[in-house]
């Protein structure tokens, strides 16, 4: 790097570097430290916080978490792309009141949202009163405090994250490539299937990356709409810091996290990737 | 105007054209035409932007519905179908190639659409990229290839598919001049090679004069004349026809009237001649040697192209005669 070119990026890196990389170091080196019975750090260098997390009770929270993010990042995908492109064929004023439609509930609060679904979905609900007066059930569904409530809760929070960044690949195509193809002898469908999903691949991968990693880091929802039953990694660590003052196995937690979410995108990223490849080497 | 039907060289007919109309919100963007195009045909549609030669391509190709009329592809009333219900295909402007294949992948496209079985699959794909003079480039992704290398990429993935008809929207539009005067040559062999009818939209009058075996000129929606180079360029209908191909002397006497700068004669004896007038400008092109010379107690300007043996010395502000024959005037009507 040159001089010059440094001399404009320092305001970035120093940016950076105040708000990004000292408290993620500040994270990776509390990790490796211990704590005394009242909470306090004591800086002697330790690994238990790292085995601690091989705990059975940590891992099968941590799988629960990336079972959850992957549901409801493939739930996300399936109700958005179908939006998105139902947006796309219509008329610009109609494109515009769906895209304030859907950008709405950012402008209310986030936790009254959620908390608007206790009032859906608790026993005496608004669904479960519903579904009792015309008689379909006779006892109340418990939909509040389950998995499906935070699954709902988060497909319903993220599903904007999803639907704009395909609505906009969408926009980006150039629909003549959908005549050519026509003009080719391919059906509706088949130009959807082989011109217009592979030409909008990078808004689904924008769109999955993001909903997957919020997903990973969001405790609200769960604690909220899951109760005592349902904890999410992000739960857990949140507990440490606030809860059990056990700054250092949190910290070790994040670590742990962050790194597995960085693996997660990577592999996706290289799959999405691998499948063009593999398809192109099949034809050579 | 003549809306002719037939060549008179017993050729099967390809394409009908029956009072195909087009209008866009209410307002016409193709008044009623008729047209028939023969098997083997190469057919231009010529005219400035906004004449409605895209329109016609692309009522043909199934993009467009007429508002009224009969289209017709080798006997078959189309007038209905999709375009890939059509057994024709058409090079778009901008090429319009897949971007996430290969060349190979583009030109078989039309193929697996079609379901043909692999074997005649590669067959074909090998003959498209023969005949385009692709095969160092098959494993290329469209955005590895130059403009000229995307164009025949393009003529590959659609004569891939064998159709009746190939249909061109300006595909050489986008080029630069050299390349399309190379293109242009290939495209016409090709053609010839082919054997395949092939309808042709552009607004470069020369490419069209060098191309086809017939031009329709287009304005504003409305035919204009349609006939071969040789007849539009000797015997314009219209006075749109006589400006728009090549340049054109216009007479407004009792009749309008018009004579090719290559027909008039320039003379430094002033008698006997038609006109005389002031040579107001000398252009010298090197195969060309033109004198513009403003006639006197007239309006007009009128140019003569002189004969390239021509060595008399001319200079500007001279006063010289002005001659033609009388059989190098044509009668243009509006």
């Amino acid at each position: 790097m040159n001089k010059r070119s440094f001399g404009v990026l320092a305001p970035v890196v120093l940016w950076l570097s105040f708000f990004m990389v000292i408290p993620m170091l500040a994270v990776i080196f509390v990790s490796f430290m211990q704590r005394d019975n009242l909470g306090n750090i004591v800086w002697t260098f330790s690994l238990d916080n790292y085995a601690r997390f091989f705990e059975p009770l940590y891992l099968g929270i941590y799988w629960d978490t990336i079972w959850l993010s992957v549901l409801t990042t493939v739930f996300c995908l399936l109700l958005s792309y179908p939006l998105a492109y139902y947006m796309t064929t219509l008329g610009p004023k109609a494109q515009k009141f769906w895209l304030i439609g859907i950008t709405v509930p950012f402008w209310i609060n986030f936790l009254i949202r959620t908390y608007a679904w206790i009032i859906l979905l608790r026993t005496q609900g608004v669904v479960n009163s519903l579904l009792m007066d015309i008689g379909l059930i006779s006892e109340p569904l418990q939909m509040l405090y389950t998995q499906g409530a935070v699954l709902l809760g988060m497909v319903y929070t993220f599903i904007p994250y999803m639907v704009l960044p395909i609505y906009v690949s969408l926009e980006q195509m150039d629909k003549r490539l959908l005549e050519a193809s026509s003009d080719l002898g391919a059906s509706r469908w088949r130009s959807f299937w082989h011109i217009t999903l592979p030409q909008t691949k990078s808004g689904m991968m924008t769109g999955s990356v993001l909903v997957f990693v919020t997903t990973t880091g969001m405790f609200v929802v769960a604690d909220i709409l899951g109760g005592a039953k349902s904890q999410m990694i992000s739960n857990i660590i949140q507990n440490q810091f606030l809860g059990a003052r056990d700054w250092p196995f949190g910290s070790a937690l994040s670590v742990i996290f962050v790194i597995s979410s960085l693996v997660i995108i990577g592999l996706f990223n290289r799959a999405l990737r691998s499948s063009y490849d593999s398809s192109k080497e099949a034809k050579a | 105007m003549t809306l002719s039907t037939d060549n008179g060289k017993g050729l099967m007919l390809m394409i009908r054209l029956e009072n195909v109309e087009k209008h866009f919100a209410g307002q016409p963007v193709v008044h009623p035409l008729s047209l028939t195009i023969d098997e083997g045909e190469f057919l231009t549609l010529l005219g400035p932007s906004g004449c409605g030669k895209t329109t016609i391509l692309r009522m043909i190709a199934g993009f467009e519905q007429p508002t009224t009329g009969i289209i017709r592809l080798d006997g078959e009333d189309v007038t209905q179908l999709p375009p890939n219900k059509r057994n024709l295909n058409l090079v778009f402007q901008h090429y319009a190639l897949f971007p996430h294949m290969t060349v190979e992948q583009n030109i078989q496209f039309g193929l697996k659409m079609k379901k043909v079985p692999a074997k005649e699959q590669r067959e074909r794909i090998d003959e498209a990229i023969r005949l385009t003079q692709l095969t160092a480039l098959a494993k290329r992704y469209p955005h590895q290839l130059s403009g000229g290398q995307q164009q025949r990429v393009a003529i590959a993935r659609a004569i891939a598919n064998k159709p009746k008809v190939l249909l061109l929207d300006e595909p050489l539009g986008a080029l630069d001049l050299q390349l399309r005067k190379n293109l242009q040559a290939e495209l016409k062999q090709l053609q010839r090679s082919l054997g395949i009818t092939f309808v042709y939209v552009t607004h470069d009058q020369e490419e069209a004069m060098m191309m086809s075996d017939r031009i329709v000129i287009m304005n504003t929606g409305k035919v204009e004349q349609i006939g071969s180079p040789r007849d539009v360029y000797e015997r314009p209908e219209t006075l749109f026809a006589a400006t728009f191909i090549g340049e054109n002397n216009i007479f407004h006497e009792e009749r309008l009237f018009t004579v090719r700068p290559e027909k008039v004669r320039v003379t430094p004896e002033l008698a006997d001649t038609r006109k005389t007038g002031i040579i107001q400008d000398i252009v010298y092109l090197g195969n060309v040697h033109k004198l513009v010379i403003h006639l006197e107690n007239e309006p007009t300007s009128v140019t003569s192209v002189l004969d390239f043996t021509d060595q008399r010395d001319w200079s500007i502000g001279q006063k010289v005669g002005v001659h033609w024959n009388l059989q190098d005037e044509v009668t243009v009507g509006r």
